[in-house]
């Protein structure tokens, strides 16, 4: 159902997206640099979830539906609850400035698909500072790769310093791109003090695993 | 109420436009628009088409609060759409629009009532009313859209030098007022159309790979 047809007392429309009442899905969203492994993981989450819980995922594409279909060609999801949302060029204004194309993506995958349990925002490929509005999800996962060089989380950045979990994916191949997992976790606990931040590699059988005891301990907080 | 004509004006206002071409993409790819002077006759053909007739239906929808002249007005604007892919861009970009009018005039019982789905035209006549503008502000509106949006896109697709943009937009601004005003006072709602723009619409809606979602 969509939300902008509930009415306070006043019987004014409550178009807050803040949780309206007992149960809305669990929104959180991934975002990160192109190449960092977003889709994977989202694919990897779906795959490890899917069992037990109820699930849909956004993709936010740059310029194509290529996400969207990455996943239900992989069968991850059944294709009722994988939308795709367009974003004129701007991944970032879509997740933060004006997120309406997405708020309605999330409803219409709720209507179609729905009760869920958690549906997954699947930012476009973008740079550090591209963060989520809190009004579009519940919490959100920056996902940077080893590959793209071991001074990012040095960088810093919204994306970096900011999201509820930081991901630094492609551990294996830390060896071949001379990239030092030491000095990136150092870096990440700069940046980021308390918030918590994991490495993964997804080439390894359920290397998701990290990410998958985070969204865990968030549906529990969720109610 | 400038301040309020200006927010809804405003490029940043949340309502989902970014997101669209407004037919410049399909017509950068159909290499019709390639540079400045061909975006600026682009620009002057919406704007005397599509724009003129959102203008009209915008304008009427600012002059009442009535649900059946508001849904008389929705079915004009259907009428005035030949492209299926079209009505459901301005039924979808309707929806973006009206939840962030809500969010700005929560107490307004014309935006309340208004059905999810109304014609973008419709719901931004609708938001014109209840941030207190005037029909003439609402036409405004509707043209001022019905340009800058492709403009931007068209400035991002192409790379163009955004101050020949700027002096193309400048040079614009009053026939903009003067369609606008033809709009607000037209005794019977234009319908001045693009079939082109309606062709463009359809293609585009086809493609696989696409940076805008219209």
């Amino acid at each position: 159902m969509h939300r902008d047809h509930i009415a306070d007392e006043s019987g004014a429309p409550v178009v807050s997206a803040a949780p309206p009442g007992p149960r809305r899905a669990l929104r959180i969203g991934l975002g990160g640099p192109v190449g960092s492994g977003k889709t994977a993981t989202v694919a990897a989450l779906c795959r490890a979830l899917r069992a037990e819980l109820s699930l849909g995922v956004v993709t936010n594409d740059i310029y194509t539906t290529e996400d969207a279909e990455f996943l239900l060609r992989h069968a991850v999801l059944a294709p009722e609850r994988i939308t795709a949302v367009a974003t004129g060029c701007c991944p970032h204004t879509a997740i933060r400035d004006d997120i309406s194309a997405n708020l309605e993506a999330v409803e219409e995958l709720e209507a179609k698909a729905g009760p869920l349990d958690l549906v997954l925002v699947e930012s476009g490929g973008d740079n550090l500072t591209a963060t989520f509005s809190r009004g579009l999800v519940d919490a959100q996962i920056f996902v940077i790769d080893v590959a793209g060089g071991d001074k990012i989380p040095r960088k810093g950045g919204p994306g970096v310093t900011s999201a509820d979990l930081l991901v630094i994916n492609k551990t294996d191949l830390a060896e071949l791109v001379g990239a030092d997992l030491a000095v990136m976790a150092r870096d990440a606990t700069a940046q980021r003090g308390e918030r918590p931040f994991v490495f993964t590699s997804l080439a390894a059988p359920d290397g998701v695993a990290p990410v998958t005891a985070w969204v865990r301990e968030r549906l529990a907080g969720w109610g | 109420m400038t301040a309020a004509l200006l927010l809804l004006a405003d490029g940043r206002f949340p309502a989902g436009g970014h997101a669209h071409s407004g037919g410049a993409a399909a017509a950068v790819a159909a290499g019709t628009v390639t540079d400045v002077p061909s975006l600026e006759r682009f620009l002057l053909g919406r704007l005397h088409t599509v724009g003129l007739t959102a203008a009209g239906l915008a304008a009427a929808a600012a002059r009442t609060a009535d649900p059946a002249e508001l849904a008389e007005l929705d079915r004009a604007t259907e009428a005035r759409t030949p492209s299926a892919a079209l009505r459901a861009v301005s039924r979808r970009l309707g929806r973006q629009l009206l939840r962030a009018a809500r969010a700005g005039w929560p107490a307004d019982a014309g935006l309340a009532a208004l059905p999810a789905g109304t014609h973008h035209p419709v719901v931004l006549g609708t938001a014109a009313r209840a941030a207190g503008l005037t029909d003439r502000r609402a036409a405004e509106l509707a043209v001022h859209e019905a340009v800058s949006g492709p403009a931007t896109a068209a400035l991002r697709l192409l790379g163009l030098d955004p101050y020949q943009l700027v002096a193309v937009l400048a040079r614009l601004a009053p026939q903009l007022d003067l369609v606008a005003e033809r709009a607000a006072t037209a005794t019977r709602l234009p319908a001045a159309s693009a079939p082109l723009l309606d062709l463009y619409g359809e293609r585009y809606d086809s493609w696989k790979v696409k940076l805008f979602a219209s």
